[in-house]
Order: C-alpha cells, then structure tokens, then sequence
C-alpha cells in the first residue's frame, strides 16, 4: 500500500471526513504560502497542479490558473523544486496531464515527484487502457496512481478503476469539467455509492465543490472530497494564502461537525 | 483521454464498426455522396501548369464537391452514424471554417442540433465561413482561450463533450483525437484515394502516378488519397505549413487523445502553429501521418506563407482554379521541387485539391493588395 493511501486510510478510520484542496504549481510568488495556509486549516492532502498548455478536463478557473502560471514561466522542475523545500506536512498529490509526464520520461518524471514529496498523481486524460506505462513507473518510485471514475462509467469499468486505482479513487461529481456550480448534481451521491460498494480504498470526490456546505453535501456517501476552483479563484482574484486557508477551514469545520 | 469519454469512445467504435461491415449503410453513404456531395469528383489534367513546371500535373478536384471541400465526406458518414447512436446533437471544431460548414451542412441535412467551435483568430479571418454555418442553423461559439486557433477550438469542443457525451456526437474533422477516430475519418475520406487511384490509372493506362501530394494539417484529405495509393509504388508526399510543421519540427507527444509528432517545448507544453493558412495551424498531427513519417512510406515537407500566395497564384492564372490555401501548399512543394530537379522533369504528380479558395479570398485579397 502507497504512503499516501496509508495517510489516508488512518484518518478515514478515526472517522474523520476528508479534506483535499488543490493549487496551481508556480501561480505567483505566493502559491507556496497558500499551500502552507491549506495545510494549516486541516487539509489531509494537497492536490499540486502541473500546469498544461491544453487542460481539456479544467473549465475556465483552472484554465486561467494554468496560463497565467504559464505565462510567468512556471515549469515543473521549478514547481517540483519549490515543493521539494518546503515541508508542508500533509501529503502531496500532483495533478497534471499526460504529455508532461511523457515529455519528462515516465520514470524520470516519477522519480522527480518522489524527490519533491509527492506521493500520488493524478493524470485524468490517462485511460485504464492506457496506463501500462506511467503506473509501473510511479510504483517504483513510490507514487500512487489515483485514478478518475466518472459518473457514466460502467460497472465492470467501475470495478477496474477501483482495483488498479492507489492512494484514492477520485469520483467526478458530474459529467463536465472542472469548476464551481452553484449546486451538488444528483450524479454525485449515485457516483459515491457506487464506489462505495465496490472498493474500501479512500473515495473522494471533486468537480464543483465551492461551499462548506456543498462539501458537507457531497461526503455524505463518500469519505471526502477535493476542492480546486473556488480556492484558484480566490487567488486568481487578488486574495492572500490566509483567505485561501480561511476558506479551506471553514470546509474543515464544516466537515468535522458533519 | 478522459475516463468521462471512454464509454462514448467505445460505443462510437462499435457504432462505425457495424456501420463499415454493413451493405445498407455503405449503401446510403454512397447515395448521399453521390446525390448531395457530387461525387465522384474528376481528375483534371493541367495542361498548361504542367507545360509550365515540366512536370504532369493532375488534380483530385475535392474542391468541387458540396460545400467546396473534402470534408463533406467525412460528415456525411458521422451524421449516419450519429443518428444511428440516436444522437440528436452534433458539435465540431474548426479551424479554415471548412469543416465546421460541412458539420453544419450535415446537421441541417440530418435535423441535428449543431455547435461549431471556432478559434478567435480564425473566425476573424474566415468571416465568409462562419456566416455560412449561421446560414445553415448552426450555433458557432468563439474559442478564445490559449492561441485562440484549431488547437483550442479542439479542447473546447471536448470540454462541451465532456458534458454533453450522453446526447451528443463529436464530429472530430480530421485524422486525429482518440480511436476510432483517426482509423474511422481516414476510412471516410479514402473515397478520395480509391476515386482517384482508379481515375489516374484510367488516364495513365493503367499506371499509376509517380508522386502523390497532399496537404497536412491533421492530415485528413492526405489520409484518404494515401489510403487509394499506399499499396502501390506511387510515392506519397504530405505537405505540411511551414509553421505547423509538426512531422517536420515536432517530436512525439500525446495530446487530444493520440501519440504523434507534436510541437511542445522541452516540458512537453503544446506550442503555438502560424500559419496563413488557418486549417495548417495546428501544432500536431494525426497518428498515422506520424506512422507512415517513420516507416519511410510517405515524405514530409513544408511550405512556407510566400511559396503558397505564389502556388495559389499561379494555378489560378494557368488553369482558372483558385486553391484554398490549405491545398496551395501541396501545390508550392510540387512547384519548388520541379524548379529544383527533386520531382524528375516528366514525372506525374497527383495533388488533391481538398478545397476551393473562395473561403481564402477576402484574406488573400487583404495581403496581396496591401
């Protein structure tokens, strides 16, 4: 079992609900700061973008984080650099798409995510029929490959994705990409349940979750969820690492009175 | 790709693969290619363009089928099979304008509801195209994120596809994006080789031509004229944009769901394609183009922006066809390479007409009388 899902597991067990917020590797002098600020509120892991050129799954926040990342040069050694001299204390998960993983090689770029701390990554336009290359590589190096179960995905599918999935599996709220929605669609608890039945690995589920109250919503089936959009926009739009932190514990408090 | 796509991808392959095994679908196909698309189209021999290069010169005329280009073969079998899949929207992307006119042109033939994404950049300088798919009932919606061209068009259209898989079809207008994609658009446009394999070896008795020339962007006309000729000695040369030159400049990558040669940087970001021409600019290519680059079948070469005003030019005045652009550069390679001795002096050249030039002629309007 990966550190990651050890991590993950232990604080699932104690009964707590899982936190997972998200940020865009490189975006701005204080992405770092607001990582730190994440982890302090009581996240149980971070999720770290690798910016993309063409992030087909990321609707217009996480677009914007990644080129405006991009733009002031933001590479993955240097993110994975940054990372590497931090200690954030809670695990790390990057999460990026597959040419920069096949660019780095998938061993080298396995082994610089050991390097920098991260445990697990997510690469959502990675299939299952596709993985024969990068999850044997991530193994060696000690990183979980977290996989992406959709809300159209089939059972048999469903079950594959479970079994080969390490760390967590990562349930798709809804049939879409990336972004806040003002309301937590019917797919999602569907999606959880599903999980559920199938797998006791951690099942977290992420795409539009903006609210504490969404959070507490969409973790009711599920043993947590993940957080992106509504935290980039908090940066995108001027605010501090602290107001990033202050949301991520509100969902924390939010989830711990259940 | 996406997990959220995968059942669409598998449900699309099973779809295509009745389809081709079945008589009664090749049968409607061929009806509708035939009595809406104009097919087959002719061979033309150019006299005096050939007398001119020292080269024989013939045309595959796609440029004159329904809607002015090749693509019409390729929507023409998606909308069967997307009202087969009972379907009732369509979405594509569009770089020239080219395809999305012939999706839009589907979609009001079929009763489909049709979305059109577009690059910012290319619906300025394709007006005239974006006006015709509105024409048609299509909604067309202005991609203006990253390069704002094909590339970005392409990721919107599957971000809405993420959405909308469960009702709706991506058109994919060329030989790329997940399987089946490439292997099924290639088989929708290899009545473009197969028509004209039969209809040079009828004006050659019976041989075959020396080189055959098409232009590469995805690679969708190449694909299907190089389907009719990969089996015979004719040799196969794509012609690729000079700032898109993703086989001539890019190196492996996998982006919209295929492995080919891509232009990215060395962290592997897609970098941006120019070209006049907005059907080339894209930064990457289909898989099999990238395939048949490096088993040696077929050569790759590029055209630059001044060689291609040039090509455009010069078959207008000496045949009274006007070229789009995107065929103009297959045009300016057999130009150059007949001036430098590289096509032998007597060789026989087929170059696929993919499409007519009206699209092009505010733009080119617009440099050459600047």
């Amino acid at each position: 079992m990966t550190e990651l899902e050890k991590a993950l597991r232990a604080a699932r067990d104690k009964g707590r609900k899982l936190l997972v917020p998200y940020v865009t590797g490189g975006l701005g002098p204080h992405w770092i700061e607001a990582l730190m600020a994440m982890a302090a509120a009581g996240a149980d892991a971070v999720e770290i973008g690798i910016p993309f050129s063409d992030p087909v799954m990321d609707g217009p926040t996480i677009q914007e984080a990644s080129a405006r990342a991009l733009e002031i040069g933001a590479t993955p050694p240097e993110i994975l650099t940054a990372l590497e001299r931090s200690a954030v204390g809670v695990p790390l998960v990057a999460m990026t798409y597959y040419n920069i993983v096949f660019r780095g090689g998938h061993r080298r770029f396995a082994h610089s995510l050991a390097a920098a701390g991260v445990g697990g990554a997510i690469i959502p336009d990675v299939p299952l029929e596709e993985l024969d290359d990068w999850a044997p590589a991530a193994a060696a190096a000690g990183v979980a490959t977290v996989l992406l179960a959709a809300p159209v995905t089939p059972d048999d599918r469903l079950a594959e994705l479970c079994r080969r999935t390490e760390g967590f599996i990562y349930g798709v709220n809804v049939m879409g990409v990336t972004g806040a929605r003002p309301s937590v669609a019917g797919s999602s608890a569907m999606l959880a349940k599903r999980l559920k039945a199938v797998t006791d690995k951690p099942v977290l589920m992420g795409f539009g979750v903006s609210t504490p109250e969404q959070a507490v919503e969409l973790s009711t089936e599920a043993d947590g969820v993940i957080v992106a959009s509504a935290l980039m926009r908090i940066l995108l739009d001027g605010g501090s690492p602290e107001q990033v932190g202050d949301v991520v514990g509100a969902m924390r408090t939010a989830l711990d009175r259940g | 790709m996406p997990e959220s796509l995968v059942p669409a991808c598998v449900q699309l392959e099973a779809a295509f693969r009745d389809a081709w095994a079945s008589p009664d679908f090749h049968q409607r196909l061929d009806a509708l290619l035939r009595d809406y698309a104009g097919r087959p189209t002719p061979v033309t021999e150019c006299g005096r363009l050939s007398a001119e290069l020292g080269v024989r010169v013939l045309l595959k005329r796609e440029d004159l089928t329904h809607t002015g280009s090749h693509k019409i073969n390729n929507v023409l079998g998606q909308g069967l099979l997307t009202v087969a899949m009972g379907k009732g929207r369509v979405i594509a992307e569009t770089g020239a304008g080219q395809h999305g006119v012939a999706t839009a042109t589907a979609a009001a033939l079929f009763g489909l509801e049709c979305t059109v994404y577009m690059g910012q950049v290319d619906i300025e300088r394709q007006a005239l195209n974006v006006f015709r798919m509105r024409l048609l009932g299509a909604e067309v919606v202005a991609v203006k994120s990253g390069s704002r061209t094909l590339k970005d068009a392409i990721n919107e259209a599957l971000r809405d596809w993420v959405a909308t898989v469960e009702t709706t079809h991506y058109c994919i207008g060329s030989v790329m994006g997940p399987h089946p994609y490439p292997w099924m658009v290639r088989e929708f446009q290899r009545v473009v080789g197969d028509e004209a394999r039969a209809q040079c070896r009828s004006l050659l008795d019976g041989a075959d031509p020396d080189y055959v020339v098409a232009c590469v962007g995805g690679g969708s006309n190449a694909a299907g004229t190089f389907a009719g000729f990969v089996d015979t000695s004719a040799r196969l040369v794509g012609v690729e944009a000079a700032g898109g030159a993703a086989i001539g400049r890019g190196v492996p990558g996998v982006v919209h769901g295929s492995k080919s040669y891509l232009l990215q940087d060395e962290y592997g970001q897609v970098s941006e394609a120019h070209s006049i021409s907005a059907g080339l600019d894209y930064p990457g290519v289909g898989p099999e183009h990238s395939y048949l680059a490096a088993t040696g079948r077929a050569r790759y070469v590029a055209a630059d922006d001044g060689e291609v005003l040039s090509a455009l030019q010069l078959l207008a005045r000496f045949e009274g066809i006007v070229p789009a652009l995107e065929p103009a550069h297959a045009l300016a390679w057999v130009m150059r390479a007949a001036r430098t001795g590289e096509l032998p002096a007597g060789s026989t050249v087929l170059v696929t007409m993919s499409g007519r030039g009206d699209k092009d002629a505010e733009q080119v309007m617009g440099i050459l009388e600047r």
